[in-house]
């Protein structure tokens, strides 16, 4: 990575657009956040036009709205429910077809030809690092799955670092943000008011600088470059949530049998919403199909999730046929068994699973929760969507 | 796509089926050289057309002429559509995949072998493997349980084996019928029969947890330690190669860690509540 401080530049949200522009004509497939069915969520981008401006999405346990902000900033807000996991990992995919051969045998068809790769514009620092754990998961040992290769290998990443975390957000203390540190070929912070908007731009691999290069941009300024840096060190004093990571591995391992965890499985309806919003989650399951005449077979795989009962079935019964051990299995995969089979943690600190969870589960009071001897939990709130 | 595809099965023809019980049937199959490229402990993904994929272990070499042998029990729809299969039927195979048995550690050791059921399946490999260079091996003892005399499987390799003076083998059942004359209960009470030197053993389970567990047990108050008990763990898989999430038990990626374990290594999770 470049020095940041060294050869920062500057693009208007003109140079942005053209970004955008240069981008696709050199074969990406330009994605961001964009406003769809109420909320922010990552769509195919044609242009800055597209992005947010102005908006903002309010956060806590349980609640989600999209709001206006009373200005024209375009990364004016933090994470919605999805994340580019679904570009990569999508929620369901035809991994092969098979057909009948006159024989009574069958055969397989050919490969699907790879998708073309994918530029991702405005990626938070939190679904970098995400990435970067489904990259561990699904490309890090022997066995790597080639259809999220195909889709993850090429792409193009324009990081956003964060300036307005919301109100579930704890990546200071999953130590993922609000700045990203790596994994992006360009970064920017979002510089507007008084009339001003611009991205202060961060230039991390050599084609990134090449794309750059074919935009109009010029040098940024000391101060602008002093501002970027007040604007990441302002998000990160205004997170909020916190999860006191020190010895969580240990903690999780040792209250298998916690009072806390019949508590949850009270208030958990086990729907699965926090694992489908999950950008480290990548559970999948694998179903095949015939048409109706039985000459043709196709494999289709879905985003699972360890909150269903069929999960974990064998031979007639689910090994985790209790809400309150699946969710102390999925809450100790993150914080501790990620460690184990990946050397990290599973949890970026997005907070999407707090604010999609129905009943506002938070795991970061849960952790709390947990750590304390068993006494009464504090009070949740409960509340519906509202979007 | 120029990755290998992990979850592209390879096409696998059927060159013999032999039915072993009223549920449970031997196919033997062949896709091509890679056919034999198994360690024994190891388990193929099998695909039946239209119907699922499944984990099925290794059962053995044929005795015979090239290919692997899986060993089936029909319970559900694939598994059922498996032991339809015909010779000359298709079916689709990714693998082999998980960890093998420890035949090398094995070498120069008395080795206990307790299987369970279609456990026997996985165990079969080992034996063969041991029978083919059998020298090198201490005592060799045999050890299965089924449910019923109409349960055993494999009765004409249990014949061969039991005819060896270099095999000792022994044989339950749970629930015997008329014709039964060997012996009743389950297949740890088969155990007391032997005579284990705690210094040289080494121990290989394969069975339902409970069986594994309470056999461990046994074995551990006769002196052995865990971790000269192997076992073989079973989890609901769908990819068997560490992608999909399925297999978890504690921190174990069933699949990819296993499904052959050490018991020092896993023993702790063993018997732990919905884990
Ligand atoms: C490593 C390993 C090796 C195995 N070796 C053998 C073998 O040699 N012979 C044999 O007969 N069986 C073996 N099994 C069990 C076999 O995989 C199951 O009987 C089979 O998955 C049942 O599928 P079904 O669709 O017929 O049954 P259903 O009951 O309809 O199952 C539905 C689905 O649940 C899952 N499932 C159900 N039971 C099991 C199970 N016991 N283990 C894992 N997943 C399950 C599968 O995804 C299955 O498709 C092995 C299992 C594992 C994990
Ligand atoms: S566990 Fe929750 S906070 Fe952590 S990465 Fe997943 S959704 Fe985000
Ligand atoms: S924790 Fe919340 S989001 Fe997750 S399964 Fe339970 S109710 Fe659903
Ligand atoms: S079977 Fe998919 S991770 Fe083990």
């Amino acid at each position: 990575m470049s020095d940041p401080a060294g050869d920062a530049r500057a693009l208007d949200v003109d140079g942005l657009d053209r970004l955008i522009a240069a981008l696709s004509e050199r074969g990406f497939a330009p994605h961001g956040p964009i406003v769809r069915d109420g909320s922010i969520v990552w769509g195919p981008l044609r242009g800055v036009a597209d992005l947010p401006a102005g908006w903002t999405l309010e956060q806590d346990a349980g609640r989600c709205q999209l709001v206006r902000r009373g200005d024209g900033a375009l990364f004016g807000w933090a994470v919605g429910p999805d994340s580019p996991k679904r570009l990569f990992l999508p929620p369901s995919l035809q991994l092969f077809t098979a057909r009948r051969d006159d024989e009574g045998g069958f055969a397989l068809d050919p490969p699907a030809p790879a998708p073309g790769p994918i530029a991702l514009i405005g990626a938070r620092p939190c679904e970098i690092a995400a990435i970067a754990v489904q990259d561990r998961v699904l490309l890090g040992s022997e066995h790597t799955d080639a259809h999220y290769r195909a889709r993850r290998d090429e792409a193009f990443i324009v990081a956003a670092h964060c300036g307005e975390p919301g109100g579930t957000c704890f990546c200071v203390s999953a130590d993922t943000g609000p700045s990203a540190r790596s994994g992006f070929d360009l970064a920017l912070t979002e510089l507007h008011g008084d009339g001003e908007h611009t991205f202060v731009i961060e230039v991390a691999t050599e084609r990134g600088a090449a794309v750059l290069e074919a935009v109009p941009h010029r040098a940024a300024t000391g101060d602008e470059i002093a501002r970027a840096a007040a604007v990441v060190t302002g998000a990160a004093s205004r997170m909020g949530r916190e999860l006191e990571t020190d010895g969580l591995r240990e903690l999780l391992y040792g209250c298998r049998e916690h009072p806390r965890w019949d508590e949850i499985a009270a208030r958990c309806l086990g729907c699965a919403n926090c694992t489908m919003v999950c950008p480290t989650c990548f559970c999948t399951s694998v179903s095949d199909l015939t048409d109706i005449t039985g000459a043709t077979a196709w494999r289709e795989r879905s985003w699972d999730s360890c909150f269903t009962m069929d999960f974990s079935y064998i031979h007639g019964g689910s090994v985790r046929p209790s809400v309150g051990a699946r969710y102390r299995h999925w809450i100790t995969h993150k914080l501790a068994s990620w460690h184990d089979q990946f050397d990290e943690s599973g949890c970026v600190g997005c907070g999407r699973c707090i604010t999609w969870c129905p009943v506002a589960i938070d795991i970061t009071a849960e952790v709390v929760g947990l750590r304390s001897d068993g006494s009464p939990p504090p009070r949740t709130r409960t509340a519906g969507f509202r979007v | 796509m120029t990755a290998v595809d992990s979850m592209r099965p390879a096409i696998a023809t059927v060159r013999a089926v032999r039915r072993e019980t009223a549920d449970v049937v031997t196919i033997r199959l062949d896709h091509g050289d890679r056919s034999d490229a198994f360690e024994p402990g190891q388990f193929h993904m099998l695909y039946a057309f239209g119907a699922g994929e499944v984990p099925i272990s290794v059962s053995g070499r044929p005795a015979r002429g090239g290919g692997v042998e899986h060993t089936i029990r029909a319970v559900g729809a694939t598994t059922r559509a498996l032991c339809r299969l015909r010779r000359g039927g298709t079916v689709g195979v990714r693998g082999p995949f998980g960890t093998a048995w420890p035949v090398e550690e094995a070498r120069g050791r008395d080795v206990v072998l307790v299987a369970g059921g279609i456990g026997l399946a996985p165990l079969r490999p080992v034996i063969q493997r041991i029978i083919a260079e059998r020298e090198l091996y201490g005592r060799v003892t045999v050890l299965y349980g089924a449910r019923t005399p109409d349960d055993i499987l494999f009765e004409a390799d249990l014949a061969r084996w039991r005819g060896r003076f270099d095999l000792q083998v022994g044989v339950t059942v749970d629930h015997a019928d008329a014709s039964w004359r060997g012996h009743v209960g389950v297949v740890t009470t088969l155990l007391t029969d032997v005579d284990l030197d705690p210094d040289a053993c080494l121990a290989i389970l394969c069975g339902p947890e409970v069986m594994m567990r309470f056999t461990a047990a046994e074995l551990e108050a006769r002196g052995i330690p865990r971790r000269e008990i192997w076992v073989s763990l079973e989890r609901n898989m769908h990819c068997g190669v560490g992608l999909c999430g399925h297999c978890q038990m504690g921190p174990e990626l069933v699949c990819r860690r296993g499904p052959v374990y050490r018991l020092d290594h896993v023993g702790r999770l063993l018997g732990v509540r919905e884990v």
